[in-house]
């Protein structure tokens, strides 16, 4: 089994502020999507908001980078955090962040990327699946079951695994 | 106000009190599980209420904000339906209330998705994916209690039996109704009662609970004109911090 990642640091504490920019400022805008997939999410941040799906464009002229997400639930907590943490980030970088908000077409857990489906099973969090999970994110047995339909985010509910007997976080499909 | 203003009002309107009536859980659930789901479900709702709310304000154009909507207005500016100003009760009268609700929210946003202000559309296609899952969660609870021990069924039936006069509200439509009708095709609600009795009654049934007889419905909350004296109790818990110290934040 592949050993689990360090847990999240503490919120507030040194090991939670973001890497700092040491580059260059970016010119392009793929070099403005590489500083947006250094930004972990604040609830889960085993992965990155891109990794997440929910930067839907990136523009850059001269050095205002216009930068459009989507929330993924329409009360979530997390984009606050987000939009300051990508503010944080441009303007570290160089670059002065115009930001935007685009709720249509609506976030699905299809936007999340295969790379952080990978990560969230890595972390203990069983990836979003039409059918529910399919397995426990631990020891992969399918004998599973729900204990209840929302789990410690909105995003999440929560589930058992009948072989480890562990709980575990299933991301809902959404 | 505008038709436009006014509807989104309703719209943003019931979602807060819904959200507010919910979020009075918190800490109080009578198993961790069910706590955690009604705050997230209170969550939900508070977010489409920010973005209702917002789009009434701007749509408004007073300088208003969605937070002086919801915390600056008293009682009879209020547009919600009845139902959802009704107090929680127990654990079963709340699950209830969602449940009727939830049934008839669903069918609207999924009719409001198809309107042609593509800002409403929008919304409403956001929230009909979260409001999808609080009405699969009522409809389980629902019978999970009404069909379960004498106990939580006698309490389901007094909820349906006090709850039911505030159903019919939902389905009256009125003048603003049809003004957005015509103008963006948005449901109108009368046409919802049959496919909310073809949602709703198959699992009032197999929640083994009787459907009260009786059409009479208590109106005066989506107009305004005559709330239930328990909205202004829970504004004065909700609206007090912003009152008390305008423009507090943190």
């Amino acid at each position: 089994m592949t050993p689990r990642p360090q847990p999240a640091p503490v919120p507030g504490s040194a090991a939670d502020r973001p890497r700092r920019h040491t580059g260059p400022t970016p010119r392009t805008e793929a070099e403005v999507w590489a500083v947006l997939r250094q930004i972990p999410d604040p609830e889960i941040p085993v992965i990155s908001i891109t990794d997440l799906g929910i930067v839907r464009s990136v523009t850059l002229t001269g050095r205002v980078a216009r930068v459009t997400i989507t929330p993924t639930y329409s009360g979530c907590p997390a984009t606050g955090a987000i939009s300051l943490a990508i503010e944080l980030a441009l303007a570290d970088a160089g670059l002065r962040p115009v930001l935007e908000t685009q709720i249509d077409p609506p976030w699905t857990t299809d936007w999340l990327s295969a790379e952080g489906r990978a990560k969230l099973r890595r972390y203990g969090i069983a990836p979003p699946h039409a059918a529910g999970p399919d397995a426990c994110p631990r020891c992969s047995s399918p004998n599973i079951r729900r204990v209840s339909q929302f789990g410690s985010t909105p995003c999440k509910s929560a589930w058992q695994c009948d072989a480890c007997l562990e709980p575990f976080d299933y991301f809902k499909c959404h | 106000m505008s038709d436009l203003v006014t509807y989104l009002t309703r719209l943003g309107d019931n979602t807060l009190v819904l959200g507010h009536r919910l979020s009075e859980w918190c800490g109080r659930g009578p198993a961790l599980e069910e706590d955690i789901a009604l705050a997230n479900t209170a969550l939900d709702l508070i977010g489409q209420t920010q973005m209702w709310l917002g789009y009434a304000a701007e749509a408004e154009a007073k300088g208003r904000t969605a937070d002086d909507l919801a915390m600056g207005r008293d009682v009879w500016d209020f547009r919600n339906l009845l139902l959802l100003e009704q107090p929680n009760g127990d654990f079963g009268r709340t699950i209830m209330r969602s449940f009727l609700f939830d049934h008839w929210h669903l069918l609207m946003l999924r009719g409001l998705t198809q309107v042609s202000d593509a800002r409403m559309a929008g919304i409403a296609a956001k929230a009909v994916k979260e409001v999808a899952y609080h009405a699969d969660r009522s409809a389980e609870l629902v019978v999970g209690l009404g069909d379960g021990t004498e106990e939580s069924h006698r309490r389901m039936q007094d909820a349906l039996d006090r709850l039911w006069p505030y159903v019919g509200e939902m389905f009256i439509g009125d003048e603003v109704d049809a003004a957005t009708a015509a103008e963006f095709g948005a449901p109108v609600p009368d046409m919802l009662r049959a496919p909310w009795d073809d949602a709703v009654l198959p699992i009032l049934a197999q929640a083994t609970l009787t459907v009260p007889d009786g059409a009479f419905a208590h109106q005066g909350g989506k107009t305004g004109a005559r709330h239930t004296e328990h909205l202004g109790h829970m504004l004065t818990t909700m609206q007090w911090l912003h009152r008390a110290y305008p423009g507090a934040n943190w």
